[in-house]
């Protein structure tokens, strides 16, 4: 279920190194357990991020998470797809429903991500709610 | 139900107007007028009449069921201030008429409302003198912040933050921040108060204020609040209080020998004014002494010959928060209220306020967990957490009431308890009443132990159930 | 009076469940030094006692002026329905609709209220209503600077100077800056503006008509701005949209107004109604209660308060603004005027006060010492240059009955001799002429 080409965070962002550009979006378990997401806010193109600071929200009905970068850098790309409608973010999180796209500026600040059978593990000890 | 834009047949109409009785006509260029007339309905006054009834029909009022939602003080509205609010000598009045020559003479009698009203509310509160300006609470809240804001900048104090508790409302961090000022939010104890040691953590010069709902949300007095609010006039920073909860302590107690040095009051809840679907509401904001200069302008004052007068020259005025002087339609209610009630009357209001809480809180507590359980004030908080394991939320629970006729509890409010249910009863209501909700909550909490399913289809007597909100903000679909 | 139901014998079975003997001890735990010392209010009085009183202290109100007296808040015609609606206490009595289930009534009314604002500005989304036309004219400055990340705003001084205070007043702590726009020949200055326009501003705030009545098409402002990144916000006087160009068709990007004219009397300055309309794009970051429709589990039909990530009571020192009460029965009116009005009613209600104003410009300059002020198109209020003192020329017309208008140098430096004239469908001929002579007379 979690590719294994990407890197996790513990607040559910996953990021995939292209060449020197992350793309970075939340996981499967962050949508299923939003459940009802109704927007995700977008930083603009040139925008910097800093490696676990908000980049942006992501709304439910009544609640708004904030999205933490798991990486520092430049926004060069952000899905519009995702400006108009969550849908894709709902349907394919780890694919299609990609949220930004930054120009690394330190690739070791990818080293000590979580890798797939990490985040896993992560997830299955998170204590499940009544 | 058909909206009002799909009613009526083209070119009929409603309301006639006189015909013109003038031979102009206005020069104005074709250019500046719209392109086509706003596409309003084309429905008789019948018409309009039978659609607005029929919605008033699909509405919950304090006038029509209980109404126990938590913070917001759902008294009955005596009717009286309805009428005396529809005086001409009221409605037809200007707001700018006192800005001619002779001035406050033309308006005396409203000048006068507002000058008593202020009068009254410094005496149940002990502040020195309040403005009817701020329009609700949480714009009174705003006003307050403005004049700590100048109060420090006259000082040359520099200071960057508000300490708020958790279980503040929503609104105390929104206007703090609007203000300018960063929030710090300081957890709730095991009694549910913001206790002294938490505090005193937080505590330091940068501090200007501390803004505090008394009693709290959780609907508890808190014991060291004097203790706090001496420590924060230390680092010469200032106590607000929200006054949401006057209700409870009417009579008993005032916000300034606690400590208070300014505060909001909500007309609305406490002075029995009706609420009006979500407003128009009115929050004054009273003041020591030292805060008097910088209150908005203008202010009604009495002269020495008993006439009343606005008063425009105070130099260091924060400024004008409101176009005029306050929601004066809902000030006069007020007004009517509290000479209504008189001094003897607005006591006996806190004390069966009290008296209903704690009677509910008592009869439900071995039905639901009660997360602190001591004497409440106005309102006690419940949680659905026992509920919870057999999978019923709070919400289900109060949509559950509305079959049993009652409108639910606040829920989800405070935000420091789990599956929340604040109940505030208010004075108006009779036992026979209270008994009822109490019977109802039982029920209910039976149902959840039963027959779950129950609640979360809940409610069934209703011409529409749960709506899809996730739906609704993703379509947004907000106008026809 | 006392509106408590319960009885003695009540109270002690309360109190005796609770294992207590008297309402005091539930007091109990307000430290002994803080409970109240004085308490001097006056004895409870009879309803009667009451309504005589009022009707009194009522009566202490010059409300038998005829009234030219305007400044953004007017003196229109309140069909009587409206008042039958408004007094439904199903919905005075209700509060916020957080329960949509047994709160539709609100819910449609302000959807349909959304709807009319929609229609009569031009606007693509409204929200449920604000307190007032100032605090929504100083939300609508602040939603720019959210939208944009600027912080400079162009105010033209034509916008009503109650306003430019509000504004002043509500963003002295906030690290903004303002510059105010002296008009040109009673509109706004288009070179200045121009001229201010940079890559730091927020946004231009107007007004149509604006302070002196005088009427303008905001279009070429719209485009210069937009163009350097810039709103344009533009306070509207509603009844005036029922003939002249609405914000929507000159491209404003943000609307607001008082509401005050749509059905609601003047009553000393409120309760009021602000209204904001602005494009689909920007909803999110409107402020204020939205109502949305929705559907339940079986295809029924509803309305929800949506959007409310964008408010207080979830992002509380995030939120788009602190607001919490509105003023939704003042909402509800406008709606139900707007209602009874009509398509027709509405625009013939804007036609009497342009054409009576029109008639009332022209009988009062055919005195020689009263001058048109400004030469550009004006709705419903206009400025009037006598040759002496404004201030004491109407001064001397309340001697006579009249709420001739505002002395406009109260507000304007250099218009001491400046009269603004408001006139509505309630004023007649005769009175137009009456206040003719009445000024004549005076001068």
């Amino acid at each position: 279920m979690y590719p294994k080409e990407l890197k996790y965070t513990k607040t559910h962002e996953w990021v995939k190194n292209e060449d020197g550009e992350a793309v970075i979006g939340i996981t499967r378990y962050a949508v299923e357990k939003l459940k009802d997401i109704v927007f995700i806010e977008l930083p603009s193109i040139g925008a910097k991020v800093t490696k676990d600071s908000p980049f942006g929200t992501i709304e439910s009905v009544k609640a708004v998470f904030e999205l933490n970068s798991p990486v520092s850098g430049e926004v060069i790309a952000v899905n519009e797809a995702v400006n108009t409608s969550v849908d894709k973010v709902v349907k394919d999180p780890h694919g299609d429903g990609w949220i930004i796209r930054v120009k690394l500026k330190e690739q070791s600040e990818l080293d000590n991500l979580l890798s797939k059978e990490e985040y896993e593990k992560f997830i299955q000890d998170i204590p499940k709610e009544g | 139900m058909k909206l009002i834009f799909n009613k009526g047949a083209q070119g009929r109409r409603g309301v006639k107007l006189p015909e013109l009785d003038v031979p102009n006509k206005a020069e104005i260029p074709e250019k500046l007028f719209r392109k086509s007339p706003a596409r309003l309905p084309e429905v008789s006054e019948m018409e309009v009449i039978r659609h607005f009834i029929e919605l008033s029909e699909n509405n919950f009022g304090v006038d029509t069921n209980f109404y126990p939602l938590g913070s917001c003080t759902m008294k009955y509205n005596p009717k009286i201030g309805e009428e005396v609010a529809r005086y001409n000598g009221f409605t037809a009045l200007h707001p700018l008429l006192p800005q001619l020559r002779p001035g406050g003479l033309l308006t005396q009698g409203a000048l006068q409302v507002i000058y008593e009203t202020e009068q009254f509310l410094s005496e149940l509160t002990g502040m020195a003198e309040f403005t009817m300006q701020p329009l609700a609470g949480a714009h009174g809240e705003l006003t307050g912040i403005m004049i700590i804001a100048a109060y420090h900048k006259a000082k040359g104090n520099k200071k960057t933050k508000v300490i708020i508790p958790d279980s503040a409302h929503g609104t105390n961090p929104a206007s703090a921040a609007i203000a300018g000022y960063r929030v710090e939010s300081v957890p709730s104890n095991e009694h549910g108060v913001m206790g002294y040691r938490e505090f005193m953590k937080v505590l330091d010069n940068e501090v200007a204020a501390v803004m505090l709902t008394c009693p709290n949300t959780l609907g508890l007095f808190n014991p060291e609040i004097k203790k706090i609010a001496d420590k924060v006039h230390e680092v010469d920073a200032l106590m607000y209080c929200d006054g949401a909860n006057l209700n409870a302590i009417l009579g008993k107690s005032k916000p300034a020998s606690i400590g208070f040095d300014l505060m909001h009051v909500n007309l609305h809840k406490t002075f029995g004014t009706p609420h009006g679907g979500g407003g128009p509401g009115a929050g004054p904001v009273g003041v020591k002494e030292k805060l008097k200069k910088f209150l908005p302008i203008s202010l009604v004052i009495k002269r020495r010959d008993g006439t009343y007068a606005l008063e425009y020259e105070r130099p260091s005025s924060i400024g004008y928060v409101a176009p005029f002087y306050g929601n004066f339609g809902v000030i006069l209610k007020a007004y009517t209220y509290i000479l209504s009630l008189g001094g003897e009357g607005l006591k006996k209001v806190s004390e069966n306020a009290v008296l209903n809480a704690n009677y509910i809180k008592e009869k439900l507590k071995t039905h639901y967990h009660l997360p602190y359980d001591r004497t409440c004030m106005h309102e006690c908080v419940f949680s659905a957490s026992r509920q919870m394991k057999k999978g019923v939320h709070a919400i289900d629970i109060a949509k559950r009431l509305i079959d049993y006729g009652f409108h639910p509890p606040t829920v989800y409010f405070p935000l420091i308890v789990e599956e929340a249910m604040m109940i505030e009863p208010t004075e108006t209501e009779s036992k026979e009443t209270i008994d009822a909700f109490i019977e109802a909550m039982i029920k209910i909490a039976e149902e959840a132990e039963k027959n779950p399913d129950l609640l979360h289809s809940a409610p069934v007597s209703t011409p529409i159930s749960r709506l899809d909100e996730t739906a609704a903000a993703r379509e947004m679909d907000l106008r026809v | 009076m006392t509106y408590i139901a319960n009885t003695d014998t009540q109270r002690r079975e309360m109190l005796s469940a609770l294992g207590l003997d008297s309402i005091d001890e539930l007091f109990d735990i307000i430290p002994k030094n803080l409970k109240s010392f004085s308490f001097n209010l006056p004895e409870a009085k009879s309803e009667l006692e009451l309504r005589q009183h009022l009707q009194l202290l009522a009566r202490k109100n010059a409300t038998d002026l005829i009234s030219f007296l305007g400044g953004g808040f007017y003196d229109h015609y309140i069909p009587a329905a409206v008042d039958t609606i408004i007094s439904r206490s199903e919905f005075y009595t209700a509060y916020t609709p957080y329960q949509p289930e047994i709160s539709q009534g609100v819910l449609q009314a302000i959807y349909e209220y959304q709807s009319a604002i929609c229609r009569l500005t031009n606007m693509e989304v409204s929200n449920a209503s604000l307190y007032d036309g100032g605090t929504a004219l100083y939300e609508a400055a602040m939603m720019s600077v959210r939208i944009t990340g600027r912080r400079k705003i162009i105010v033209d001084e034509g916008v009503s100077p109650i306003y430019r205070k509000m504004l002043h007043c509500y963003t002295s702590n906030l690290s903004l800056e303002f510059v105010e726009i002296p008009t040109h020949n009673g509109i706004v200055n288009r070179e200045l503006v121009k001229k201010e326009l940079d890559k730091d501003t927020s946004a231009v705030i107007l007004q149509n008509p604006n302070f002196f009545g005088c009427i303008d098409d905001f279009t070429d402002i719209v485009e210069k701005a937009h163009q350097a990144g810039a709103l344009v916000i533009s306070s509207v006087y509603p009844v005036s949209l029922g003939i002249l160009k609405t914000p929507g068709e000159m491209g404003i990007d943000i609307a607001t107004g008082e509401g005050q004219s749509l059905g609601l009397p003047l009553s000393f300055g409120g309760p009021y109604l602000g209204f904001m309309g602005t494009s689909k794009k920007y909803v999110r970051k409107m402020p204020g209660r939205i109502v949305g429709k929705a559907h339940d589990n079986k295809g029924r039909e509803g309305f929800v308060l949506t959007l409310q990530t964008r408010e207080q009571h979830i992002r509380r020192e995030k939120a788009t603004s602190n607001i919490c009460t509105n003023e939704t029965l003042c909402a509800l009116q406008a709606l139900v005027y707007l209602t009874l009005l009509g398509k027709e009613g509405f625009k013939e209600v804007a036609e009497l006060c342009a054409d009576k104003a029109a008639y009332t410009s022209k009988r009062l300059t055919e005195i020689s010492n009263v001058k048109k002020k400004f030469s550009q198109p004006f709705f419903n209020e206009f400025t009037v240059e006598l040759t002496g003192d404004a201030g004491d020329a109407i001064a001397a017309l309340v001697e006579k009955g009249f709420a001739a208008g505002f002395p406009l140098g109260r507000y304007y430096k250099g218009m001491e001799r400046c009269m603004l004239v408001a006139v509505t469908e309630k004023r007649t001929k005769e009175e137009i002429g009456l206040l003719k002579e009445s000024l004549e007379n005076v001068l």
